[in-house]
C-alpha cells in the first residue's frame, strides 16, 4: 500500500466519528463531535486542556461508551464495549498514563490481557502460558522498534526509566496495532533525547503502513510530523487544518477560540 | 580528566585524583552509597528474600537459645502443624492482598463453613463428602457476597469484610445455636471431616495430612499466579486498576473472582480446621483473622496490592510460627509472644515502605 500524504481526502475514511456525545452528569465533554482518519496518515489532535480530547480518544480506544453518536471503521458502524474491542479491531492506544503495571515484566506487560497459552491440553485445560514465546516476541518486537537497550525482557517496568516505559508502551502498540495506533501525549513527560527518538518511532510505525493518530500540546513537534491536525475545541471539532497552509499560532488561536476558522476543511 | 574523575569527586584535587584514580573510584563507589542501594535493588527484585532470611536468622536464634529441644524434627514438624490453619487462611489472604485490599472475613468464613459441614455431616446425617462439599459452595457464597458489594456496590475491601465479618460470625452462632460438636461425634459419623487430621511420622518428624494439603495448596496457588494469565492479572489489579483496565481486563470480574476464590480457600481451611481440633466449635478460629493478615505481611505482601507471593505467605507463617514456639520452649511468659509478633508486623511493614521507594 502507498503512503498518500496531505491529499488523503480522495480515499475512504479508515475510521471515521459521528455526532459522539459523552455527558458526565452536567458536563459535557463530548458534544457531537466529528472525527475522520484516513488510511496512511498521522492526524495530529490539538485543543486546550478540558476540550475534549481524551474523551473522544478514549471513545475510539473503547475505553469509553460514548451516549451517543457512531464510529465507523472502514464504513462499517462498529461498537466498542471495552479495550479489548478496539484492539481486536486493530486499533491500539498508547495511554498518557501508560497503562503499564509497573511489577509485571515488560514481557508481562506487552501480553496483557492477550496472553498466549501454551498449544494442547496444558493451554486449553491447565491454562498454562506460554512464556517462553512471549519473551521471545516481546523481544523481538522492542529490537524491530531498536528498543532494546534494556537487558532483560523479565525486568520489571518499575525499575525502567520514564523514556524506557514509554518506549515499552508503545512497542506494545506498535506491535499489536494492525492499522490505527493512538498515542495520547506520548513526549509529555520526556526529555528532548526522548522525546525525539518517540517521534522517530512514530514514523518508523507509519513507514510499516499503521495510522497513526497523535494528540499532544508540543506544537513544534504536531507541525514537524502530522499531516492533518484537528483541533478539538468545547467538546466537538472545530476544524481540521493543513499544517503547510497554516502557521502554529493560527493554531493555537483556534484551539483558545481568539481566531475563527473560515471553512471547514476535511 | 574531569569527566575520568567523576562527578562526585568535584571537590577533590584533580591531580591527587590523577595519581591513584582508580581505585579511589571504585572506592567511592561501591562504599559511600551502595551496599545499602545494592540491597534495597536486590530485595526489590527477590521479594521473599526478607522473609526467608529472618525465617532461617530466628531458626537459627532458637536453636541456640532453646538447643535440641527447638532443633529436633519431631518440634520443627509441630511448627509446621501448628502453622497449617494459618497457612491455608493465609493463601486467601494473600490473593485479596495481592489486589489491594483486605479480608476480615476470611476467620468468620472458615468458622461458619466448619460448622455448616459438621452440622450437615453430623446432625443432619448426609454423607460427609456432601457436607464438605455443601461446606465449600458456602465458602463460595461467602466470598460472593464480599465480590458483590466491592465490586458492584464499589464499596472499600476494609469496611465490606468488616461488615460481613459480624454478618457471618452470626450466622454462625446462629446457625450451630452456639453448640460445640464434641470431637466423638464427629469421629463416629463423620470420620472424613477429620481426616486432615491424621498423622504420619517420617524419621521421628510427624506431618499431618493437612500440612501437606496446605502444601499442595500453595503449589496449585502459586502455580495460578505465577503460570497463568489470571494470576497476571491479579498482580496488574493490584497494581493500577485504571492501568489494567485500559489494558483490557476486566477487573470487576477478577476482583469477583478472586474473592470466591478466596471464600472457597476458607472452606478448605475449615476442612484442616476439624482435622486440627477435631471437634466443631463456633468459637474456634478467633484469632485468624488477624494472624492470616501478620503472615501476609511478615511475608513481605504489599497493603497497597501489586506486590506478594504464596511462598512470601508460607514463609511468614512459619516465622510467627517459629517465633511463638521459640519463646514459649524459652519459658517466655506468652505476653512476650504476642509483643514479639507486633514488632514482626510493624518491621515488615516499614521494610516494605523502604524497599518500595527504589528508584530505577
Amino acid at each position: 500500500m502507498t503512503i498518500v500524504l496531505g491529499t488523503s481526502q480522495s480515499t475512504a475514511p479508515l475510521l471515521q466519528a459521528r455526532g459522539l456525545t459523552k455527558r458526565y452528569g452536567r458536563v459535557t465533554a463530548l458534544d457531537h463531535a466529528d472525527f475522520d482518519l484516513y488510511p496512511g496518515e498521522i492526524l495530529a489532535v490539538i485543543g486546550d486542556n478540558g476540550a475534549g480530547k481524551s474523551s473522544l480518544i478514549r471513545a475510539l480506544s473503547g475505553a469509553l461508551v460514548p451516549d451517543e453518536g457512531e464510529i465507523r471503521l472502514d464504513g462499517q458502524p462498529v461498537s466498542f464495549r471495552s479495550p479489548l474491542d478496539a484492539r481486536a479491531a486493530g486499533i491500539e492506544t498508547v495511554h498518557q498514563t501508560l497503562a503499564l503495571s509497573p511489577s509485571l515484566s515488560i514481557a508481562d506487560n506487552m501480553f496483557l490481557g492477550r496472553e498466549l497459552r501454551r498449544p494442547g491440553v496444558l493451554g486449553s485445560v491447565c491454562r498454562v502460558l506460554d512464556r517462553k514465546a512471549m519473551q521471545r516476541i516481546a523481544r523481538e518486537k522492542l529490537t524491530e522498534l531498536g528498543l532494546l537497550t534494556v537487558q532483560n525482557i523479565n525486568q520489571r517496568v518499575e525499575t525502567l526509566s520514564g523514556g524506557q516505559r514509554q518506549g515499552v508502551a508503545v512497542a506494545r502498540a506498535a506491535a499489536f496495532g494492525s492499522r490505527v495506533v493512538i498515542m495520547d501525549e506520548p513526549t509529555a513527560a520526556l526529555g528532548v533525547k526522548e522525546s525525539r527518538r518517540v517521534l522517530e518511532l512514530i514514523l518508523d510505525v507509519r513507514q510499516r503502513g499503521v495510522t497513526i493518530v497523535l494528540i499532544s500540546h508540543n506544537m513544534p513537534q504536531v507541525f514537524e510530523i502530522a499531516d492533518r491536525i484537528h483541533v478539538h475545541r468545547l467538546g466537538r471539532r472545530l476544524t481540521v487544518i493543513d499544517p503547510k497552509t497554516y502557521s502554529m499560532s493560527d493554531a493555537v488561536s483556534f484551539m483558545t477560540g481568539a481566531k475563527a476558522p473560515i471553512e471547514m476543511a476535511a | 580528566m574531569i569527566t575520568d574523575v567523576g562527578d562526585g569527586r568535584r571537590g577533590v584535587q584533580v591531580e591527587a585524583a590523577l595519581e591513584k584514580r582508580d581505585a579511589r573510584v571504585a572506592e567511592f563507589d561501591v562504599s559511600a552509597k551502595s551496599p545499602l542501594r545494592k540491597l534495597q535493588h536486590f530485595l526489590h527484585a527477590n521479594p521473599t528474600a526478607v522473609p526467608a532470611i529472618v525465617l532461617l536468622l530466628a531458626v537459627a536464634a532458637f536453636s541456640l537459645i532453646v538447643g535440641s529441644r527447638f532443633l529436633s524434627t519431631f518440634n520443627l514438624s509441630l511448627i509446621i502443624q501448628q502453622v497449617t490453619i494459618i497457612g491455608v487462611i493465609g493463601i486467601a489472604q494473600t490473593l485479596i492482598v495481592i489486589t489491594a485490599g483486605i479480608d476480615l472475613s476470611v476467620g468468620a468464613i472458615m468458622v461458619l463453613c466448619s460448622v455448616i459441614m459438621g452440622k450437615l455431616a453430623v446432625m443432619v446425617g448426609l454423607p460427609a463428602p456432601i457436607a464438605l462439599m455443601a461446606g465449600i459452595a458456602a465458602g463460595a457464597g461467602c466470598g460472593g457476597v464480599n465480590g458483590v458489594l466491592v465490586t458492584r456496590l464499589k464499596l472499600p475491601p476494609f469496611i465490606v469484610t468488616l461488615g460481613t465479618w459480624s454478618i457471618f460470625f452470626a450466622l454462625n452462632l446462629w446457625y450451630s445455636a452456639s453448640e460445640t460438636i464434641r470431637s466423638q461425634e464427629v469421629a463416629r459419623s463423620a470420620p472424613f471431616l477429620q481426616a486432615l487430621g491424621t498423622s504420619v511420622d517420617v524419621f521421628g518428624a510427624r506431618f499431618t495430612y493437612g500440612s501437606f494439603f496446605m502444601l499442595m495448596l500453595v503449589g496449585l496457588v502459586w502455580f495460578v499466579l505465577n503460570r497463568t494469565a489470571f494470576g497476571r492479572h491479579l498482580y496488574a489489579v493490584g497494581d493500577d486498576p485504571d492501568a489494567a483496565r485500559l489494558s483490557g481486563i476486566r477487573t470487576d470480574r477478577i476482583l469477583f473472582a478472586v474473592y470466591v476464590a478466596a471464600g472457597v480457600i476458607c472452606a478448605l481451611g475449615a476442612w484442616t480446621l476439624i482435622g486440627r481440633i477435631g471437634s466443631i466449635s463456633p468459637q474456634a478460629g478467633q484469632t485468624t483473622n488477624l494472624d492470616s493478615i501478620t503472615a501476609v505481611v511478615v511475608g513481605g505482601a504489599s497493603l497497597f496490592g501489586g506486590r506478594g507471593s504464596i511462598i512470601g505467605t508460607l514463609i511468614g507463617a512459619l516465622i510467627v510460627g517459629v517465633f511463638r514456639n521459640g519463646l514459649a520452649l524459652s519459658g517466655v511468659d506468652v505476653l512476650w509472644q504476642e509483643f514479639t509478633v507486633g514488632c514482626l508486623i510493624i518491621t515488615a511493614v516499614a521494610l516494605d515502605q523502604w524497599i518500595r521507594k527504589v528508584s530505577a
